[in-house]
């Protein structure tokens, strides 16, 4: 079984965990201020990498907290955790 | 294999239980509320005499306690924690409790709990929520004894049951 290690609870098999999309995406400060089509990339475009992405991930039957991960979309291995509100690891740069 | 009925699954009795959520902060100066010791790290549970008190998140406590004072413990509670931000949230009514008691119940339970349930993963004074099957459940270890506290929500507590008693039928054959 795949093992995700939460910030807070340590190595838990992935069945208690639900993935939630991209990280570090920034809503705009000030969205009356946007044109549609950096509002529409805010919504809907992401970068849907091969390799090394950074994402968002709950421990929805754990301690229900939500914390960032850096995860290889080829393997699926998870290279690193990390809470919320910390930055992105720089070790893992995404490769283009 | 082992000896006949080795593991017990029976339904608790009805327990006054609240989910409490206060940040760890405040908790520091607070330490205790109406019994129930809120000093544990995230996935341990302390009993004081008939009182659990389960941290399940950095945030977020489980505490049971015993039928019949839900209103004056909530009470009590509040009091202790009164100036300190929080939720209090009475849950009685939504939790049921499975007891799940015998030397192989770790077994019984990994049936369905994917969770390592061994001594050094799962030490006595451990809690936490996990799954079982397809439901949720809070899973504790009050003692060292192999005696397990499954609590889960009122609706899937006949699925719950039935799927421990199930798997408990194979240890207790023979």
């Amino acid at each position: 079984m795949l093992l995700i290690t939460c910030p807070y609870c340590g190595a838990r098999p992935e069945i208690e965990f639900r993935g939630g999309g991209e990280a570090h995406i920034a809503r705009p400060s000030d969205p009356a201020a946007v044109d549609d089509q950096s509002w529409a990339e805010y919504l809907y475009y992401r970068s849907n990498p091969k390799g090394v992405h950074a994402e968002r991930w709950l421990h929805v039957h754990g301690c229900g907290r939500w914390f960032n991960a850096v995860r290889n979309t080829v393997s699926d291995s998870f290279e690193q955790t990390y809470r919320m509100g910390e930055p992105r690891p720089d070790a893992t740069k995404e490769r283009r | 294999m082992s000896e006949r009925s080795a593991i017990s699954v029976s339904v608790l009795g009805a327990g006054a239980t609240y989910s409490l959520r206060i940040a760890p902060e405040l908790v520091a100066s607070v330490r205790e509320a109406a019994g129930f010791d809120l000093t544990g790290s995230i996935n341990t549970a302390i009993s004081t005499g008939a009182k659990i008190a389960a941290r399940l998140g950095p945030d977020e406590w489980l505490l049971i306690g015993p039928d019949g004072q839900s209103n004056a413990l909530s009470d009590e509670i509040g009091a202790a924690l009164a100036g300190h931000f929080h939720s209090l949230v009475d849950v009685s009514h939504r939790n049921v409790g499975i007891s799940v008691a015998g030397r192989e119940a770790s077994m019984v339970l990994n049936a369905g709990v994917p969770i390592d349930l061994g001594d050094a993963a799962f030490p006595a004074g451990s809690a936490t929520r996990t799954v079982l099957g397809k439901a949720e459940i809070v899973l504790m270890r009050p003692d060292a004894d192999r005696v397990y506290r499954v609590e889960c929500w009122r609706s899937f507590a006949p699925y719950v049951r039935a799927f421990l008693e199930e798997t408990a039928r194979e240890f207790n054959s023979q």
